[in-house]
Order: structure tokens, then sequence, then C-alpha cells
């Protein structure tokens, strides 16, 4: 087993997460979305602290580093949805232009 | 090459082509399907086959913090959130909205060629030989507790923050009810009086 697989693999999910994000109409696929492509970036960091930093796995703190702030952004995100569906009473992406005009 | 947890070279392929199967089927179902509910429940399933990568990468304790944070935190508190904000509604069609599902196909299509290629084409720097650690659990401690120790503590402030954050931004502006002494209480003192929402209507 080599490093590329996993680095392809990580690329499909990444790829996969963009098109979801951008164009999902529903605001909680889209924070899914988000949470695919850091998924993405954290099988990236794992395969690079295995097969080319394995005896000090820096990229194993990395990867818990962006745990806690993915659970951070899940959580503040959600709130923002919710909030945006008490006021709007929609989750639909293509009227959220609070900000945009 | 045998893995730290002692698969050998044959299992260790066939768990990976499993598990890749498993992951990029569940993740197309999380873009694709059109209940949100099911895409929820595939978002799990793709959580769990990236910790059995994490696994065959020689990560046991990432692999049981991906279990721990991404399928028993986030992925119940995104069901919270749809069945909190569960509407069953028909968007209405926007302009060019198939156009726009087709470029952007194209455009993620494009991107996986283009890092397919920087990828199989880089010289990577491969160590030769895989080190076996005692335990990753202690490495990844020191770590914490030393180099990285400021990172570490800041993360904590932030998880504050964003707890302390949610909070608001979720919470529901409640009418204080007016106490009245020597009266029954009627049906309506059970519910929450929230104030009356103005609602803001999209300018266009």
């Amino acid at each position: 087993m080599s490093l590329e697989p996993f680095l392809i693999i990580a690329a499909a999910l990444f790829c996969i997460g963009i098109y979801g994000l951008i164009t999902s109409r529903n605001a909680v696929r889209v924070l899914m979305s988000v949470e695919l492509m850091l998924n993405a970036v954290n099988i990236n960091l794992m395969a690079f602290s295995n097969y080319l930093d394995s005896a000090s796995i820096r990229g194993q703190v990395f990867t818990i580093f962006v745990i806690s702030i993915a659970a951070a952004e899940a959580a503040v995100g959600l709130a923002i949805v919710l909030s945006i569906y008490r006021s709007r009473d929609t989750v639909d992406m293509e009227q959220f232009n609070l900000l945009r005009w | 090459m045998i893995n730290n947890i002692g698969l050998g070279e044959g299992s260790q392929t066939v768990s990976l082509v499993v598990l890749t199967a498993m992951l990029i089927a569940s993740a197309m179902g999380v873009v694709l399907l059109q209940n949100i509910v099911y895409a929820a429940f595939l978002l799990g399933a793709t959580f769990i086959s990236v910790a059995g990568l994490y696994v065959l990468l020689n990560a046991d304790f990432v692999a049981a913090a991906q279990v721990l944070i991404y399928v028993g935190a986030v992925n119940i508190l995104i069901l919270f959130a749809i069945m909190l904000v569960n509407k069953r509604q028909d968007y209405q069609d926007v302009k060019y909205g198939a156009l726009r599902s087709v470029v952007t196909g194209v455009v993620c299509l494009g991107l996986f060629a283009l890092l397919g290629v920087t990828v199989t084409s880089t010289n990577w720097a491969i160590a030769p030989s895989i080190a076996k650690l005692p335990s990753t659990m202690v490495v990844i401690g020191q770590h914490f507790f030393s180099d990285y120790l400021l990172p570490f503590e800041l993360a904590s402030v932030l998880l504050l923050v964003a707890l302390i954050g949610a909070i608001v931004l979720a919470r529901r502006e409640l009418v204080p009810e007016p106490v009245q002494v020597g009266q029954a209480p009627s049906e309506d003192t059970l519910e929450l009086l929230e104030k009356p929402k103005e609602q803001l209507v999209a300018s266009k």
C-alpha cells in the first residue's frame, strides 16, 4: 500500500463536497457538504502523517485540531440556519439574500 | 508492508477497496439524495468509513475520536437541526438550474483530474519504513503539551466561544409571563410564549 490511493480518495471526497456545496438548495445539506470537505482534508493529513512523518505524527495532531474546529463550526452553522429559518421561514439557499444587496 | 495492527498486505488492500466503495457511495448519497434524512444517515456512514481509513493509516486514537465526535456529536446535531427545520417545501426553479448543475459537475471533475494528475506525477519523499510507535496516544499527548500547547489552549477557548455563540444565536426571545396570584393555571400557561417574529421578506 502506498500514499497515492489515499490522496486520490481524499481528492474525490473533496470534489463531491464542492459539488454539494454549490448545487444544494437546502442549507443543512450545505453544512453536510462542508463536513465532507473537512474530512477529505483530514484524510490527506493522516496519509502524509503516516507515510512521510511516521515517527513524530504531527499530521494526527493537526487532524485532531481540525476535528475540534469542525465540531464548533457545525454548532455555530446550525444555530445560524435555525435563526434564519425562524425569521425567513425557509431553508432555501436561493432566498437568503439578506447580506447580498 | 505489515500494518501496525497486524494486517497483511492483501487484507489491507481488500479493506481499502471496501472502505473506498463505502465512502464514495455514501458521499454521493449525501449530495444527491432528495430526502435530507437519508442524506444525514449516509453522512454517518461516510464518517465511519473515514474512521476505517484512519485505522488503515495506523491512527487508532484519531479513528476513535472521529467516531466519537463526528458520528456521535456532529451527525446527531445535524439530525436534530433537520428535525427542527423540517419543512416540506418544493423549491421554485431558478434560472438555468440544470445548466448550473452541469457546469458545477464539469468543474468538479476537472478539479479531480487536476488533483489526480498532481498526486500521481509528484515524486513523494516517502519514508523507507513506517516507524512502530508504542502508542499513538502517548506521542499525540506529548505534542499537545509541548510544541502544540498554544494551539491546544486556543482550541479550548474557541470551543467555549462557539458554545456561547451557538446559544446566543439559537435562543428564542421569550415574553415574560405576568404572574397572577390566586388564579388557577389555564391551559395556556403550559406553552412557551414567544415574541411575535417579524418576517423578513425577500426584497426582490
